[in-house]
């Protein structure tokens, strides 16, 4: 029934990659500099694409809106890195990598993409090591590893609590140093506005300057895509404040598929909201659930006292505590994946079990540990994290349990892409967390960064060249043509109306609006009805911004509120594509949580005879609603089966 | 126990590069000692759009303290009145009920005001790419667990590694060198086998970028070190002098 190819390549599930590898098109080194390739954003997936197809000698062009490349959102990851090391000889392999990710995912992932990335895992904690990245080490002198959720082996590398940051520092250095070699040249705090397609293939993009206001044109033989998640389309989220989706948006807008937008990760171990004035929410690393023991009161009377401030956590007996994961699921305890453990939390607390004085809130312990590593060990271990909890919550978790609550975090869903990393564009690719290819419905912890250093490192500056083979002979292109033209003023028109609208709201007091139906309708627990009424909030919410927000300040010179608005602009179709993509999906996987399909015991239920598939959205035009098209999901090698951490 | 603060935020206002600043006086009310420093300046840049104002323009993304971004001079002091935080993880508790809050932009020539309280630190980033890494490409590494690293020069070397990019040292140093930064990557590098080999010249190439971008030189005031919220230690720029004066030997 479906006409979308993803190319995956022939023969046996673990020689798939290898094949391709031997047979694909390669360009020879003096066609290389004769190629330019843009490269948005500089986050692990777009540094590490940069750094590698600049040292390998293509002219690269890259792109992102902070005022150093350094900044990406990807810096901000905590916990680690997966990798099928096996260095501590638990039985971990490659194939066991492949399948926890295969069934973390509940089934909603392809094979084969996530059988390359288990593969190339490894040769990313080569790589990075021998950048200098100052992973954890053993007294030996050999690399050390935690444990994270959904898995039972310890396959996860880390740099305190900082893995990303290291992990980005070692990728924005090698990219600085194809800087240097002026292989890649650098454009910072510039935002892509508009693709440029030409004669049905991406060629170039349209961008504004974030400090002059200005548009700028600029051509390439390809364009990557590795701009991050969506995740802010919720307001509140533990993304960064800049991340955004109006490339991805962008790219669907001129005929991109979009795919599974409703897969988005809430994690269970956040810091909660506080009030009205919360601009962003904090993660406290899934790496703390190794050591940290969840609970709330047995008693719904304990509960009440400890909202109320009558109670402390710490005077309730160990008898009255329930450690609801080690309850209910037995084998993996506190480290089930984030979709089971937000939904166990949100029902306690929904039970009237909650904490905190809103009531959602629940317990992350550290008493035992500490008494069992001694408190050394634990600084040593999430220093940094207690530090931060310390800093916002002024309460001290060394001495009483932290509060934590479910948070919007990360987005599986994003621009379809085949085998290559290549959209239905041709000569448009997608890598990171912008596109939807290797997790599913649900991301396992560490694997965002594995996936985000496997498609810049080791997937993409092989694939990519799979098309500029066949582009030798296009000579760059002038930015003069008439295509570069009208996205330019297209563009400007775009800014021009923002501007004038000149209405009464400020565009953050419209983001929390859109915010909150999001939360409300589209978030942990989805039904039919909610749904619906979330779609028509939103349709509404979309005219209330059109014709009412108020940007201050002029079109030229830095104008960060037209920045801004632009921005939610895009989270509002993006918003609102969530929303279809969820209604669409009557079946519950990973993340995506349909109130309709529960088992008995209130886990998610799938429906693999009617959604074993990857939903496709084609745009069709402002006021037409998109059209739903469907890759299968061919299991091969995996039997689907219902996911079971008990 | 959250309570409410009433203030007075006198900001710098700058218009563009070339344009000169000055500052202005707002009043915010009823702010809760739970926000944190940049969701009162939200706050005060959503009244500022209710009367029709521009609002005041500030660096910030991460709001976790590890992207580096936020950038805020405050009541004297980079990253304001808490040890070891950047700005956006300072909290109004910190903050008394009545009192006049004066924020600034990072204040050096290397980085340039570009709006209100946003700097421009490319310099950073030209020092990095001077030599601020190991070179290597690509692929053809050796295994992970080849070379052995002991566990406290991992450690150290995480210290250095540690830094965020902020330009906090350079703000609160009064000859605005970039010392600090400059060193806490040289260590970094240095203390690792895999860096050892090209730790002289990446030294020396790192200082005389440093040094053409227009940063001073560094007379020990160890102000830097002071206000460093990831705790990089001045002992690192002793190592980056070891380090360079190898390399003037070596020349
Ligand atoms: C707090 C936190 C902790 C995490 N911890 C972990 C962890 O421990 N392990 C793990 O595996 N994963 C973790 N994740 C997830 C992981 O960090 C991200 O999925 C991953 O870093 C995304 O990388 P990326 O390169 O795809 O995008 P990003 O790092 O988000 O980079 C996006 C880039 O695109 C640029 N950009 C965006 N829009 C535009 C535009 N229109 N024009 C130009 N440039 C643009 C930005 O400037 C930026 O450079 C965590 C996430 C969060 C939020
Ligand atoms: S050394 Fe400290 S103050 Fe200087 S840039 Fe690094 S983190 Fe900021
Ligand atoms: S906003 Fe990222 S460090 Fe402050």
């Amino acid at each position: 029934m479906s006409n979308i190819n993803s190319k995956i390549p022939e023969g046996p599930l673990a020689q798939k990659w290898t094949y391709y590898k031997e047979h694909q098109k390669i360009v020879a080194p003096a066609n290389k500099r004769k190629l330019d390739i843009i490269v948005v954003g500089t986050g692990l997936a777009g540094a590490s694409a940069a750094a590698s197809l600049g040292q390998m000698g293509f002219n690269v062009k890259s792109f992102c809106i902070q005022d150093s490349p350094r900044r990406a959102h990807s810096i901000a990851a905590q916990g680690g890195i997966n990798a099928a090391k096996n260095y501590q000889n638990d039985g971990d392999s490659v194939y066991r990598l492949f399948i926890d990710t295969i069934k973390g995912g509940d089934y909603r992932s392809r094979e084969a993409n996530v059988y390359r990335l288990a593969e190339v895992s490894n040769n990313i904690i080569d790589q990075c090591v021998a950048q200098g990245v100052p992973f954890a080490r053993e007294y030996g002198g050999v690399l050390a590893n935690r444990s994270f959720g959904g898995v039972q082996v310890s396959r996860t590398f880390y740099a305190r609590g900082q893995t990303g940051q290291q992990l980005l520092l070692g990728a924005y250095q090698a990219m600085m140093r194809q800087v240097h070699e002026g292989t890649v040249t650098l454009h910072t705090r510039s935002e892509i506005v508009d693709i440029v397609i030409i004669d049905g293939k991406a060629r170039g993009v349209i961008t504004r300057n974030i400090v002059t206001g200005k548009l700028e044109r600029h051509f390439a033989h390809a364009v990557v895509l590795a701009t991050g998640g969506y995740g802010n389309t919720f307001f509140l989220s533990t993304n960064a404040m800049g991340s955004n989706g109006s490339a991805i948006i962008r790219a669907y807008q001129k005929g991109a598929y979009f795919a599974n937008p409703c897969f988005i990760q809430i994690h269970p171990t956040c810091i909660p909201v506080h009030g009205d004035f919360q601009s962003k929410l904090t993660l406290m690393s899934e790496s703390l659930r190794n050591d940290g023991r969840i609970w709330v009161p047995k008693k719904k009377e304990d509960a009440e006292a400890i909202r109320a401030g009558k109670l402390k956590p710490t005077e309730i007996a160990e008898e009255d505590r329930d450690y609801y994961l080690e309850r209910r699921y037995p084998a993996f305890g506190n480290l089930v994946p984030r979709d089971v453990a937000s939904r166990a939390g949100k029902e306690r607390c929904d039970a009237g079990y909650g904490v905190n004085t809103t009531g959602r809130a629940v317990f992350l312990d550290f008493k035992e540990a500490i008494e069992r590593l001694g408190k050394k060990t634990i600084t040593e271990r999430y220093g940094n994290l207690f530090q931060m909890y310390q800093k916002i919550e002024n309460d001290n978790p060394y001495e009483t349990p932290m509060m934590i609550y479910p948070a919007i975090h990360y987005v599986m869903g994003g621009l379809w892409v085949d085998y290559e990393l290549q959209t239905n564009i041709p000569g448009l690719y997608c890598c990171g967390e912008a596109n939807f290819s290797d997790h599913g419905a649900n991301r396992l912890g560490a694997s965002a960064l594995m996936q985000g250093l496997a498609d810049g490192y080791f997937v993409l500056p092989y694939t990519i060249q799979n098309y500029l083979a066949g582009e030798i002979r296009t000579d760059r292109m002038s930015t003069d043509l008439p295509e570069f033209e009208e996205a330019e003023k297209n563009s400007q028109l775009r800014f021009e109306k923002l501007k004038n609208i000149n209405g009464k709201r400020s565009v953050d007091s419209i983001h929390k609006e859109l915010g909150n139906i999001m939360w409300e309708h589209v978030g942990m627990g989805r039904t039919k009805k909610g749904l619906e009424e979330g779609i028509k909030m939103i349709v509404a919410l979309k005219k209330e911004f059109w014709s009412n927000v108020r940007i201050p300040g002029d079109m030229e010179g830095m104008n960060v509120e037209l920045d801004k608005a632009s921005r939610l602009a895009d989270f509002l179709e993006m918003g609102e594509l969530i929303a279809r993509d969820a209604l669409s999906r009557n079946e519950s996987c990973g993340g995506h949580f349909r109130e309709e399909s529960q088992t008995a015991d209130g886990e998610a239920l799938r429906d693999d005879k009617n959604f074993a598939y990857v939903s496709c959205w084609k745009y069709q035009g402002e006021n037409a609603d998109p059209e739903l098209n469907k890759e299968e999901l061919n299991y091969e090698n995996v039997k689907m089966v219902q996911r079971n951490y008990k | 126990m959250e309570s409410f603060l009433n203030l007075t935020i006198k900001v710098w206002h700058q218009k563009g590069p070339t344009e000169k600043g000055r500052f202005e006086s707002y009043k915010v009310e009823h702010i809760s000692t739970d926000s944190s420093f940049l969701e009162m300046m939200d706050i005060l840049n959503e009244k500022l759009i209710k009367e029709n104002k521009e609002p005041i323009a500030f660096d910030h993304d991460c709001r976790e303290g590890i992207c580096g971004m936020c950038s805020l001079y405050i009541n004297g002091r980079p990253h304001g009145p808490d040890d070891d935080i950047t700005t956006c993880q300072l909290y109004m508790r910190k903050f008394k009920d009545g009192e006049t809050i004066t924020v600034e932009p990072w204040r050096a020539a290397a980085f340039p005001v570009i709006k209100d309280l946003i700097v421009d630190r490319t310099a950073f980033d030209k020092i990095i790419a001077a030599g601020g890494y190991i070179s290597v490409g690509t692929g053809g590494v050796p295994d992970g667990n080849n070379i052995a690293i002991p566990k406290d020069i991992a450690e150290q070397a995480m210290d250095s590694a540690a830094c965020i990019g902020c330009g906090a040292c350079v703000a609160a140093c009064k000859n605005s060198s970039a010392m600090l930064f400059v060193s806490a990557k040289v260590s970094q590098l240095a203390l690792l086998p895999q860096g050892k080999a090209e730790s002289k010249r990446r030294a020396k190439n790192m200082v005389k970028k440093m040094e053409e971008l227009g940063f001073g030189g560094c007379t020990n005031t160890r102000a830097c070190e002071v206000e460093c919220p990831k705790n990089i230690s001045v002992s690192n720029i002793a190592r980056l002098n070891r380090e360079f004066l190898k390399s003037e030997f070596s020349e």
